[in-house]
């Protein structure tokens, strides 16, 4: 079987790391190949040299068995290297054809673009790989996965065989997922050849016939996908046994600290996204809150903490009413808040991880003292939070926060909002983004919370992390409560049919 | 990858080239362009190339500096505003309101020396802060681009002082165009060593201002918090901070440091209220040093600086027969240069890159 793409022996050196070393990755053609690895194992490095944007210090790149140089990303277009990336590159205020069409327009006799001829062959690309888009709607108005679509298209368009996607699961939702996964078969059928950068074994298995992995920048080995079981993988990437079962001892539940009651809440649209929503969660417990991805998780976690108006009913924190405080108030009432969207709300991406760690607390002692910010006493307090919650950065904790890996991001979000011990934590998709050594971590961490007596609600879109993780699960429909069950009665599949609405179920002793 | 460059690698860079453009320019008109540096020089340091046996004329250095207080504080507000996630475009206004309050406590209020002048540069910080609660309190509450209100309050000072001035205070009956002296009491002092220049102790209420900024916004927690909301104003919301005061306050405290700057000119430059027919730009100027020193303290005094040196060596250009708009084109081409950035620092990297490359060739 011949190589689509070979890379030979690549070592990249950076001043003071070594970044790959003596890393071989040979993908065949028509195959998915997975590269899996940690956050820092060196599959980015990898891909960049693949791409041109870093030279490698030592080694040899063929492409369809002829030895290349990619000086520039250039190259690799013209190599028919193309790549979807993790975080799209899309102009939001343009149309999809006109994105997918961007820099390669087709001209008329006049050097005006010929937009008629560009739309058909956008169909016309659409319909032979079954990516279904809507030429002519804007970015801003599509879902995520249709922008994901956006994506594929773009590099179809130019011509790509070889496609390289970074980590295409981490903003879709399950059922966007499974689409994905057809869709990539759909493009091997058709002559193209897959690389996919993932560390979601269950991805892999699902899609891809081998898998290289990496680890600490060392290649750990090439395997064959279908005789090889995820526990194995997850061994290979981390270098040891992965649990992914958490140890969870059972719950011994005490009074009732974040007490929902008979909650409305408007969506951004006006309309209603939560309605009549009651939910109590006693300390020492986990709720998990299962739903669908839009089905009022983000409005409902915006009420409980503040962050948006509630149209009508109480939100109580141990006892006292917090409906319609500020922020600042439910901080005070023992509040923390892992936000669903890390960039938006978790961080300030322009501040160092250092400044980042104290957001809630800089003004509080030792942190400041009449008013002025004690430097010292924050350094000791980050280089705390980093040690013990794994934080990994460039430059310690003066790295710019921007410049750090996404999952490095999430746990020093983790490690903010977990440190201050709060008795009421809103836990919104934790793990997102994460690779599976630190999942563990953070998965553990939750666990730690609710032992020491907090009163978890852990809202999350992945099914496998509330069934590991919750003592009770609510399920959200619509934005009503379709069901409370305990975890221990359970089967994923009556969750699923929750979730969709087929099912109302409330177990006795759930309803507390 | 494109690798950060640093605000100050960036701004010098600027200046360099801006420099070169005006060389170039004047080369390119028939013009002795080496006549830039002999102007620069005189000055900034009082000592002509020309005429080495004249020594060293203190004036030009006191001078320049002199021209650099207002802009220096004007800057400070830009990069106070800017910092908060805000563009202050209302500094005339401010500036003018600056001047009203200064005129009003100088004349109407009578207070022994020193204390006289002090509160009228107090007042000048109010007055300023007032003018500028509007466009913060409108964006803030109701969501109204500063800029708009901004540039509207700046025309309707222009106008408030006429009226009031000259409904309000003891015109010049002479010129009929502004106020009388201001009493002996209000003064700035004159450092001006026994030279003609107007240089005086306001350069040090300036390097205050100065201090302030920086500590205010990198050492105290209420600086924290307006950075945050700068940077993401969501975020900072999230983490629980009051984003709709910051953004009131921080543009107070903007129009406060350009109110000083009306304070400190009229004291210092003029002795009496003005009746303002046009804007004196000083507002303006401070966007571009603001832009040029990086938004922080000490970047903003030494591009206010590098303006000041540039607006004060205008007449040693005609004397050497360089058109006074080289002035304006050289600090033109600076902003251009700070503004495309990123050109500059991919520039940069290829420089840089190449370099590596021999280095690399040569090793090998």
């Amino acid at each position: 079987m011949a190589y689509a793409i070979e890379m030979l022996h690549i070592t990249k050196d950076f001043p003071g790391i070594r970044a790959n070393d003596d890393i071989t990755l040979q993908v065949e053609e028509n195959t998915v190949h997975a590269l899996l690895g940690e956050n820092g194992a060196g599959k980015s490095t990898l891909m960049s040299i693949l791409f041109g944007l870093y030279q490698p210090t030592s080694g040899v790149i063929k492409v369809n068995g002829k030895e290349v140089k990619v000086t520039d990303p250039n190259v690799a277009n013209d190599l028919g290297i193309g790549m979807v990336h993790q975080h799209f590159k899309l102009i939001e205020c343009f149309t999809v054809t006109e994105n997918i069409i961007l820099g390669m327009e087709p001209k008329t006799g006049f050097r005006t673009v010929d937009m008629k001829k560009a739309r058909n062959k956008v169909i016309e690309l659409s319909k032979k790989y079954g990516l279904q888009v809507d030429p002519d709607a804007k970015i801003s108005d599509i879902t995520v996965g249709m922008q994901q679509r956006v994506e594929i298209l773009k590099m179809l368009y130019r011509n790509a065989n070889i496609l390289i996607f970074d980590e295409p699961t981490a903003v879709l939702t399950p059922q966007e997922i499974t689409e994905l996964m057809s869709i990539m078969k759909n493009l091997v059928k058709e002559g193209k050849t897959i690389l996919l950068i993932t560390h979601k074994l269950k991805e892999i298995k699902a899609a891809a016939q081998k898998c290289t992995v990496l680890r600490k920048g060392k290649c750990v080995g090439t395997i064959d996908v279908a005789s090889t079981s995820e526990e194995q993988m997850a061994e290979m990437m981390v270098g040891r046994v992965v649990s992914f079962m958490v140890d969870r001892p059972e719950a011994k539940p005490k009074e009732v600290c974040l007490d929902i009651e008979k909650l409305n809440v408007k969506g951004s649209k006006g309309t209603l996204a939560v309605k009549d929503f009651s939910l109590k969660v006693r300390a020492g417990e986990i709720v998990g809150l299962a739903g669908i991805d839009g089905n009022g998780q983000t409005e409902l976690a915006y009420a409980l903490t503040g962050m948006t108006k509630v149209d009508s009913g109480t939100v109580k924190f141990s006892g006292t009413d917090v409906t319609n405080a500020s922020i600042m108030q439910h901080y005070r009432h023992d509040m923390c808040h892992v936000p669903e969207d890390r960039h938006k709300h978790g961080l300030i991406l322009d501040f160092l991880l250092k400044e980042n760690y104290v957001v809630h607390s800089y003004t509080d002692s030792p942190f400041a003292k009449n008013g002025v910010i004690q430097t010292k006493a924050i350094d000791e307090y980050a280089a705390r939070l980093s040690e013990e919650y794994d934080v990994r950065s460039g430059e310690g904790i003066n790295t710019i926060t921007r410049s750090m890996s996404g999952g490095n991001q999430q746990k020093a979000i983790i490690a903010r909002e977990f440190d201050r011990n709060s008795k009421v934590m809103i836990v919104v998709q934790p793990t997102r983004g994460l690779d599976v050594g630190a999942i563990e971590l953070v998965r553990k961490k939750i666990v730690e919370q609710r032992d020491k007596g907090a009163a978890v609600l852990l809202i999350s879109l992945e099914l496998d992390e509330i069934m590991n993780l919750s003592d009770r699960i609510a399920v959200i429909h619509n934005g009503t409560l379709s069901g409370l069950v305990m975890n221990k009665n359970v089967t994923e599949n009556e969750i699923g049919l929750m979730m969709s609405g087929g099912l109302s179920k409330f177990d006795e002793e759930a309803c507390v | 990858m494109t690798r950060k460059h640093s605000a100050l690698t960036i701004s010098i860079i600027a200046v360099i080239m801006g420099v070169l453009i005006g060389c170039l320019i004047l080369a390119v008109t028939g013009r002795n362009p080496l006549n830039i540096f002999v102007a620069l020089i005189r000055s900034l340091t009082g000592f002509s190339i020309n005429r080495p046996d004249r020594g060293i004329n203190l004036m030009y250095p006191l001078n320049w500096l002199l021209s650099s207080m207002p802009i220096i504080l004007t800057g400070l507000s830009v990069a106070f505003a800017y910092r908060t996630g805000l563009f202050n475009i209302g500094g005339e206004g401010q500036f003018i309101a600056g001047c009203i309050a200064c005129s009003f406590v100088a004349l109407m209020v009578d207070l022994p020396p020193v204390v006289h002048t002090l509160a009228c540069i107090v007042a000048a910080a109010l007055a300023g802060a007032i003018w500028a609660f509007l466009p913060g309190f409108l964006k803030a509450y109701r969501n109204i681009n500063e800029v708009v209100i901004c540039v509207m309050l700046n025309y309707t000072a222009l106008y408030f002082n006429d009226w009031f001035t000259r409904t309000f205070f003891p015109i010049d009956t002479f010129t009929l165009a502004r106020t009388i002296d201001y009493p002996e009491s209000v003064s700035l002092g004159n450092l001006g060593f026994g030279t003609a220049s107007q240089f005086n102790w306001g350069f040090v209420i300036v390097l205050i201002c100065v201090a302030v900024f920086w500590f205010v916004m990198e050492k105290t927690t209420f600086g924290y918090s307006l950075r945050a909301t700068g940077f993401n104003s969501e975020g900072s919301r999230y983490a629980g901070m009051k984003n709709r005061r910051n953004t009131v306050l921080s543009m107070m405290i903007a129009g406060a440091f350009t109110g000083i700057a009306g304070a400190i000119v009229l004291i210092g430059n003029y002795g009496y209220g003005r009746i303002f027919t046009s804007f004196d730009n000083f507002g303006f100027d401070g966007i571009s040093v603001a832009l040029v020193g990086g938004s922080n303290a000490l970047g903003v005094l030494a591009s206010g600086l590098l303006f000041g040196l540039m607006a004060a060596s205008e007449t040693q250009f005609q004397i050497l027969g360089i058109p006074s708009e080289i002035s304006d084109l050289i600090q033109a081409a600076i902003i251009i240069f700070v503004a495309i950035q990123y050109g500059v620092s991919l520039v940069l990297d290829l420089i840089s890159n190449n370099i590596m490359k021999k280095k690399v060739k040569e090793a090998a």
